[in-house]
């Protein structure tokens, strides 16, 4: 039972910055290489609004939010926007070295010790019991919903809303879609902006949880292998593929060696490649774009 | 390495000289001087300096490689770490298991490297472009997982020890001797490369990379060019791992992180792709880019209180160093190097004859 917990967990956690990915390469085809670093941004900034409002939390996390989706605008519009057109080698080596500006900075700012926002918002993170006797933590509860919650609220946006309608509408053809009047720049800025909310969800409540250092980096890199087991371009295969990749991540260390956790996910990224490169629910491309 | 006419109205009369790799008399005295003025640096420098120009070497024999892959075969590759962590490794286990000698353990490493080339590159036969860098990454950390298990395995956690090679009963531990082994890889690697890519290997690379379908049309064996490509990159990048195994005498995964891979990324962009010039140009920015911000720092006010956040400065920096090139520079150091060139090949006129022979 306390698998099967774990299990969700962490599917929910890698769930939740996939989805991150596939915004962003659904949409302009770059694969954003700085997601973790994003990510772990997100929860720095959360932490520093919340020993800014120490008597708001609520006023916090939606400052911290807000803040998270500003910085995503002006990652595209700073930098991102000049490499729109250019080599695909060229669009992921300057998310790289994005992400390793972003270290750099957040280190300079915030120092490399753990901090614990969780503490900075006066919350307390009681474990719950389950039924079955699994135990899990209110903020791990809070993560699963939120998965759901951001992926229902992805869906419907997605499907439904005017300017989701236009976002896959540039992903399936930018000139096309351009042609009939949809500002390019502004569904990419979307894209990146949603894609680095939904991250820095991810990892504010990851901090929440388990304290807030550099490691998070590594998590943002581990949640490639759902996004392209899934298939790249698929929000329901992230979904899928956070499920897959966090059993396979669980079960191994609970198996086999603990050594493996950060192994595993590259494992089953390898073999997912050899059997279906374009991934599980992924449309099948010419993969030519380099 | 141009094959292009000169401007200077020299010209090349038998296939000797169409073949030679140093052609005017010019370019024969500024090779003459540099070499020598690489064969005298040791005996002026400081062991730090020593030390500096080891590691540069150290870096060129990797960009070298990784532009072969990257820049001439257009194969990304993000396992550059994994494998100058194999070829260390390689060297490491040799070393503690057997007490092999070094020209046991450095033929092993290449052999390795070339095996993990096979496998690195195998995926590349059916991959493109992002899904073949995501592929490589992946076993980037497959093998950094066995380097490690196999330090936790043996209890040394901390990270192998490797003493110096022996060489006729003595261990060359001798900065200068290091320095000479070093040059003298580095400039064998150089030599090897330049010779590949004017043959037919590097003919078959270039088209590779500008267009597959037409590179098969012309009769050249995409899959072997491929495995080609990430063998012999693979091979010299393990070798460069065991000569740092060897150097540093210490072997650990902790050295071999993805950062180590984005460096040589790096060092292939910030010089300019498509050039072995390049490699070399960015080899030695990258290398001494962090000392350079250690000295900028330092010379700060209030020097002390920043030497903890080095490390962060480093980072940032080198990041938004590496931003500003691929939004600015997109050439690379090569490319300001030629644009310079052509400045004054050119004065007093600003721009090329239409149609006219390249500069």
């Amino acid at each position: 039972m306390q698998l099967i917990v774990n299990i969700t967990v962490l599917a929910a956690i890698y769930a939740l910055l996939a989805c991150g990915y596939v915004l962003i390469y659904r949409v302009s085809r770059v694969m954003n290489m700085a997601h973790g670093e994003l990510a772990m941004l997100g929860a720095y900034l959360l932490y520093t609004t919340a020993s800014l409002f120490t008597d708001h939390p609520v006023g916090a996390i939606a400052a911290a939010l807000v803040l998270s989706l500003t910085v995503g605008v002006l990652v595209y519009v700073a930098l991102m926007r000049k490499m729109t057109g250019q080599m695909v080698l060229a669009a992921i080596l300057t998310t790289i070295a994005i992400g390793i500006l972003l270290r750099g900075v957040i280190v300079l700012i915030w120092s490399a010790a753990q901090q614990h926002p969780l503490q900075a918002l006066k919350f307390s993170n009681p474990s719950i019991e389950l039924i079955g006797g699994a135990r899990i933590s209110t903020c791990a509860a809070l993560m699963v919903l939120a998965t759901v919650a951001v992926y229902t609220a992805l869906f419907v946006f997605l499907r439904f809303g005017r300017w989701g309608m236009r976002l896959r509408a540039a992903g399936q053809n930018p000139l096309l879609a351009a042609q009939r009047g949809i500002n390019l720049n502004a569904i990419y800025a979307l894209a990146w902006a949603l894609s680095t909310l939904t991250g820095s969800i991810a990892g504010m409540l990851i901090a929440l949880d388990s304290g807030l250092d550099q490691t998070m980096v590594v998590i943002g890199l581990k949640a490639f292998a759902p996004a392209l087991v899934g298939g790249l371009d698929s929000l329901l295969g992230a979904l899928v593929g956070a499920v897959i990749v966090a059993s396979a991540e669980v079960l191994a260390i609970h198996y086999v060696d603990p050594l493996l956790s950060d192994v595993v996910p590259f494992l089953v990224l390898i073999a997912a490649l050899i059997v279906r490169p374009w991934g599980l629910f992924g449309t099948r491309e010419e993969l030519d774009r380099v | 390495m141009s094959r292009s006419p000169r401007a200077s109205g020299y010209f090349r009369t038998s296939y000797d000289q169409d073949l030679a790799l140093v052609q005017t008399r010019l370019e024969r005295t500024s090779l003459g001087v540099f070499i020598a003025a690489l064969l005298a640096f040791p005996l002026i420098a400081s062991p730090f300096q020593l030390d500096l120009a080891c590691q540069v070497f150290l870096a060129s024999i990797g960009a070298l490689s990784l532009m072969l892959l990257t820049g001439y075969a257009g194969q990304i590759s993000l396992g550059h770490a994994g494998l100058l962590a194999a070829g260390a490794f390689t060297v490491g286990i040799l070393f503690r298991e057997t007490n092999a000698p070094f020209w046991i353990t450095l033929p092993a490493a290449a052999a390795v490297g070339g095996l993990l080339g096979i496998i690195f590159g195998l995926p590349s036969l059916r991959l493109r472009g992002l899904y073949l860098a995501v592929s490589t990454l992946a076993l980037h950390f497959v093998v950094i997982y066995l380097g490690g298990e196999y330090e936790a395995r043996r209890g040394f956690s901390t990270g192998i020890v490797v003493d110096p090679p022996k060489l006729g009963g003595v261990s060359i531990t001798d900065a200068r001797a290091w320095y000479f082994i070093l040059l003298g890889a580095a400039a064998a690697t150089l030599l090897v490369c330049l010779n590949l890519l004017r043959a037919r290997t590097g003919r078959a690379w270039r088209a590779l990379r500008t267009r597959e379908t037409v590179a098969e049309a012309l009769g050249i064996g995409v899959a072997s060019y491929k495995l080609l490509a990430f063998v012999i990159s693979s091979a010299v990048t393990a070798v460069a791992g065991a000569l740092f195994a060897y150097y540093r005498g210490f072997v650990s995964v902790e050295a071999f992180s993805l950062f180590l891979t984005i460096q040589y990324l790096a060092m292939v962009i910030i010089g300019g792709m498509g050039s072995l010039l390049g490699a070399l140009l960015g080899a030695i920015f990258v290398t001494l880019f962090p000392y350079i911000i250690e000295i900028g720092l330092l010379a700060l006010p209030g020097a002390q209180r920043h030497a903890s956040l080095l490390f962060a400065v480093n980072y940032a920096a080198f990041g938004l160093v590496m931003i500003l090139f691929l939004m600015f520079e997109p050439l690379g150091l090569v490319g300001m190097w030629r644009r310079m060139q052509n400045y004054f090949l050119l004065w007093p006129f600003k721009h090329r004859r239409a149609g006219g022979s390249r500069g």
